[in-house]
């Protein structure tokens, strides 16, 4: 009788033995997963920022000055990927202009073309414009103003010219295509610079939480001269000396960015590096690497979650800022920043500095309501009763 | 007992929301506790004895716990329609408590007088120098020495003794007539429990309060209660004069309980087997640094001084109180931390081998941590926590030929090897501790150093570990090094004892002969806290 009330320590959990595929949620984080998802702003907010971020991938296909397929002369074009000569058409140019109406005219007859529904590139410049630049969103013209450029395709109002929805900027650039690809490099700026900075602050951070003494001691210390150190002085020189591209400016933002993450991964690391099952594993004799990476690390991933998407965030307004200042991404590109200096160098165009502001703010909300969201999910006090 | 009692709680549960669902914490249960007289209420963690004492002052985290039915009667009123101003002025007054943790109950950047002085203050109105003298009048009765000196003591420059002793001070301040003691021994030392519970019987009998005492320690029930209630998953299973529960239980459970004490004597000790690991003079000493320059003004002597010999098939316990430097031992013998004096293992020295050196000798000398709920990774299944080693120690070992070691060892430590892809929350306590021994055993060590492996496990679930612990060694010859504070569970393993105390031996010799007839003061103490179950008097 007795035996039977002691052994049922040892019998198994009520839970039926079903067991569990290798990729199935362990019960924490499908908790996780249903906090999330009952936020419900951080949750459309992840569904909208995926599909705006998603298709802005896809920018050439959307916003572009070349057909996405044509046919010429019975033979099938990809003008998207390919670049085909002028010669190809009669013309002369190394690169064909599909907008130039000679070429145009020359395909339509001998064939077919698509283009994607904004006809123009982030460097297209409307030569057609119907006033000077920057000129203000077609919809917002008189036929009168449209009629001397309408005339040159041969039509008179508005809707026979080719729209810019939200205006060009102060070269005759559409904005709508500046902003689909200015998003695009942004993001894609943000992502990389966050992952690697994280990476690289992960690694700082461990290796001095897991050690600690010495190596803890001498770099805290590099950290907090490092970070003392004013970036966008250091910027502005190092711009003087290379000119930055893409990969020069992730190069040397990273150099200041991998410190946001060390703080808590170390103190994580420092927490988790006495606990029972780290002295178990340091027993069965895994070296430090599997024990930091198996062990402890899973412990700092938390933390490491919450503050991504504010990474992130601070990752693309640095660079808006940089682009702003002019010390940014190299003079021509798709870039936000850039944006918004045309609209506070041309007040006149109010639809540059409007257009440039909605964009970045929405960006930013919506990454802010997903970090928001992360956090709640990861919140072990969050209930929702 | 008076005609009316002081406390009487009839039909109550409690139950917690959370996340949507319900969950009943305790079913509908109902005792009295009469003026002057001890109630203990006994369970396993998770029996709900906790619970029952917090709602009698509504101190649990309302609205997510709510009480489905019952009343609570305390002097003639209800506690559960009481309103919040009135139970205030009751909490602390009329009925107060002390908690499992002293040093997590008192507030760390308050003084003792402080401490002390904001209840009588708060019920009484007493400042300055009435409150000071009330203070001082209290811990002498608690039995601080010379408590002048003290009033100034933050709680971490006191002992732990010294703290729940302030703890009770607080709670008699304003001479309630419930105390409600949690567990308040369960964090102390052997030596000091005893202590603790002779002072607060000689306070219940001078000043006549009730006491609604938590415990799972059925020898602390047999020492201070008059009666008993047993508690099992949120009911009252049986309750009576603790002389006639314990001469006679009734009730299935209550048998268990009384004959879940680990029981059974280990063989002798046997000198002719061979020595597996032995230390001698083995001395770990952490250095006092200070001033600008670090320099070593002096050491804490962990262990100072220490030889000891493990035999193949052989237990040594090894017995002492919180910081007696047993644990610190027992990490120097896995070399774990720095230490002097030569270790010998399978006769070879391995005192001067790093992390690496030790990396082969590591599937030979295992160790099993104290808390189950620590030592295993939360996030590995058990397969993953117990191949662990073997990927490491056996790299010759197929996927499937591992996976079947680890299945082995499941079997051999009485668990069901069809669990080995669940997660370590899923399994109780006793079965998690059967997880970090088939950890340790599925390398075939030679020696394991149990580090109080059962302290943190219910005692019927102790009962079960202890007996495996003896399977598993006579069936591989393993030498055990046992660390413990519960001379209980270590009469039922040791061969030979070693009696530490401030990193030093007081005592050693064989277990039956130490057992039978201890040297030293100190060890009898010890023997005397742990197996002297007095009864509580006019009970």
């Amino acid at each position: 009788m007795s035996a039977s009330i002691l052994s049922a320590d040892d019998r198994a959990p009520a839970t039926a033995a079903a067991p569990r595929s290798r990729w199935a949620l362990s019960p924490i984080n499908r908790r996780r997963l249903d906090n999330f998802k009952r936020n419900r702003r951080g949750f459309w907010a992840l569904w909208l920022f995926l599909g705006l971020f998603v298709s802005s991938l896809f920018a050439e296909f959307i916003a572009n000055d070349r057909p996405i397929i044509a046919s010429y002369r019975g033979e099938l074009l990809f003008p998207v990927f390919v670049d085909y000569p002028e010669e190809k058409f009669g013309g002369f140019l190394a690169r064909t202009d599909y907008r130039d109406p000679v070429i145009a005219n020359e395909i339509r007859r001998e064939g077919w073309m698509i283009f994607p529904p904004i006809r123009f590139a982030y460097d297209t410049v409307n030569r057609d414009l119907p006033a000077p630049a920057p000129s203000p969103p077609t919809w917002w013209l008189s036929d009168a103003q449209c009629q001397p450029a309408a005339a040159k395709t041969g039509g008179s109002r508005c809707r026979d010219l080719e729209w810019n929805w939200l205006g060009t900027d102060d070269r005759g650039r559409d904005v709508v295509a500046r902003l689909i690809y200015g998003f695009r490099i942004s993001v894609l700026f943000g992502l990389i610079l966050a992952l690697v900075a994280s990476l690289v602050g992960i690694a700082a951070g461990a290796v001095q939480g897991y050690f600690g003494g010495w190596i803890d001691l001498v770099l805290q210390r590099f950290i907090e001269i490092w970070t003392s150190i004013p970036r966008l002085y250091l910027l502005i020189t190092i711009s003087s000396v290379v000119a930055p591209g893409f990969f020069v400016l992730l190069g040397i933002l990273l150099l200041f960015e991998w410190t946001a993450l060390v703080g808590v991964v170390r103190a994580e690391f420092l927490r988790a590096r006495n606990f029972e099952y780290v002295n178990a594993a340091r027993a069965l004799g895994l070296s430090d690497a599997t024990i930091m990476v198996k062990h402890v690390l899973p412990n700092a991933m938390v933390a490491t979650l919450t503050l991504l998407p504010f990474v992130l965030n601070g990752s693309i307004t640095t660079l808006t800022s940089l682009d702003f200042l002019g010390f940014g991404l190299p003079p021509g590109s798709p870039s936000l920043g850039e944006l918004l200096q045309q609209g506070k160098s041309n007040l006149q165009a109010p639809w540059l500095g409007i257009s440039g502001f909605f964009v970045i703010a929405l960006m930013l909300s919506l990454l802010n309501f997903i970090g928001e969201a992360v956090r709640d999910a990861f919140d072990p006090r969050k209930t929702f009763a | 007992m008076s005609l009316s009692p002081l406390l009487s709680v009839r039909d109550l549960s409690v139950g917690f929301r959370q996340g949507g669902r319900e969950s009943i914490a305790v079913d509908r249960i109902s005792f009295d506790i009469g003026r002057g007289e001890t109630l203990a209420l006994v369970g396993e963690s998770g029996s709900g004895k906790s619970v029952s004492a917090l709602s009698v002052v509504r101190l649990l985290n309302y609205p997510a716990a709510f009480h489905g039915s019952g009343e609570i009667v305390l002097n003639g009123e209800d506690m559960l329609k009481a309103d919040e101003a009135r139970l205030r002025a009751l909490r602390g007054n009329a009925v107060s408590m002390i908690f499992q943790e002293p040093m997590t109950s008192l507030n760390p950047l308050h003084t003792v007088e402080r401490q002390i002085g904001e209840i009588l203050s708060v019920h009484r109105g007493l400042s300055g120098e009435a409150a000071r003298a009330r203070t001082l009048e209290l811990l002498t009765r608690v039995g601080i020495p010379q408590p002048e000196t003290r009033l100034a003591s933050f709680p971490h420059q006191l002992s732990g003794g010294q703290r729940q002793r302030v703890m009770i001070a607080m709670a008699l301040a304003n001479e309630p007539d419930l105390l409600i003691a949690d567990e308040p021994t369960t964090a102390l030392d052997v030596t000091v429990q005893a202590q603790i519970l002779d002072l607060m019987q000689k306070l219940q009998r001078e000043t006549g309060m009730a006491m609604l005492f938590i415990t799972h320690d059925l020898g602390i029930v047999r020492r201070i209660a008059h009666r008993v209630a047993v508690m099992r998953k949120g009911s009252i299973v049986e309750t009576g004069k603790v002389s006639d529960v314990f001469a006679n239980p009734q009730h299935a459970y209550t048998k268990a309980l009384m004959a879940a004490e680990p029981k059974g004597l280990p063989p002798p000790e046997n000198t002719e087997k061979p020595v597996i690991l032995a230390a001698e003079n083995l001395k770990i000493w952490f250095p006092i640094r200070k001033g600008l320059l670090r320099r070593t003004v002096g050491h804490i002597k962990a262990v100072d001084g220490i030889s000891f010999a493990v035999r193949a098939g052989q237990t040594l316990g090894i017995v002492g109180e919180s910081g007696s430097g047993k644990t610190t031992l027992g990490l120097a013998a896995l070399r774990m931390i720095r230490s002097e004096g030569p270790i010998l293992f399978m006769g070879n020295r391995i005192d001067g081998h790093g992390y690496a050196a030790m990396r082969p000798l590591r599937k030979d000398i295992q160790i099993v941590f104290q808390d189950p709920y620590g030592s295993l990774s939360p996030r590995l299944s058990v397969a993953e926590i117990v191949e662990e080693g073997l990927i490491i120690q056996r790299p010759d070992l197929t996927w499937q030929a591992r996976r079947d070691t680890v299945a082995a060892a499941l079997q051999e430590v009485g668990l069901d090897p069809a669990a080995m892809d669940r997660y370590p929350h899923e399994f109780s306590g006793g079965q998690r501790q059967r997880i970090a021994i088939a950890r340790a055993m599925a390398l075939s060590p030679k020696v394991v150093v149990l580090d109080e492996p059962t302290s943190a496990l219910d005692m019927s679930v102790q009962a079960q570990i202890v007996a495996l612990l003896r399977k598993l060694q006579a069936e591989r010859d393993l030498a055990y090094l046992f660390i413990s504070h519960d001379l209980k569970v270590v009469r039922a393993l040791a061969n030979r004892l070693i009696v530490m105390r401030h990193g030093r031996i007081v005592e050693e010799g064989p277990a039956a002969e130490v057992f039978a007839r201890p040297q030293a003061a100190y060890t009898r103490e010890l023997l005397a806290a742990a197996f002297d179950h007095r009864p509580a008097v006019n009970g």
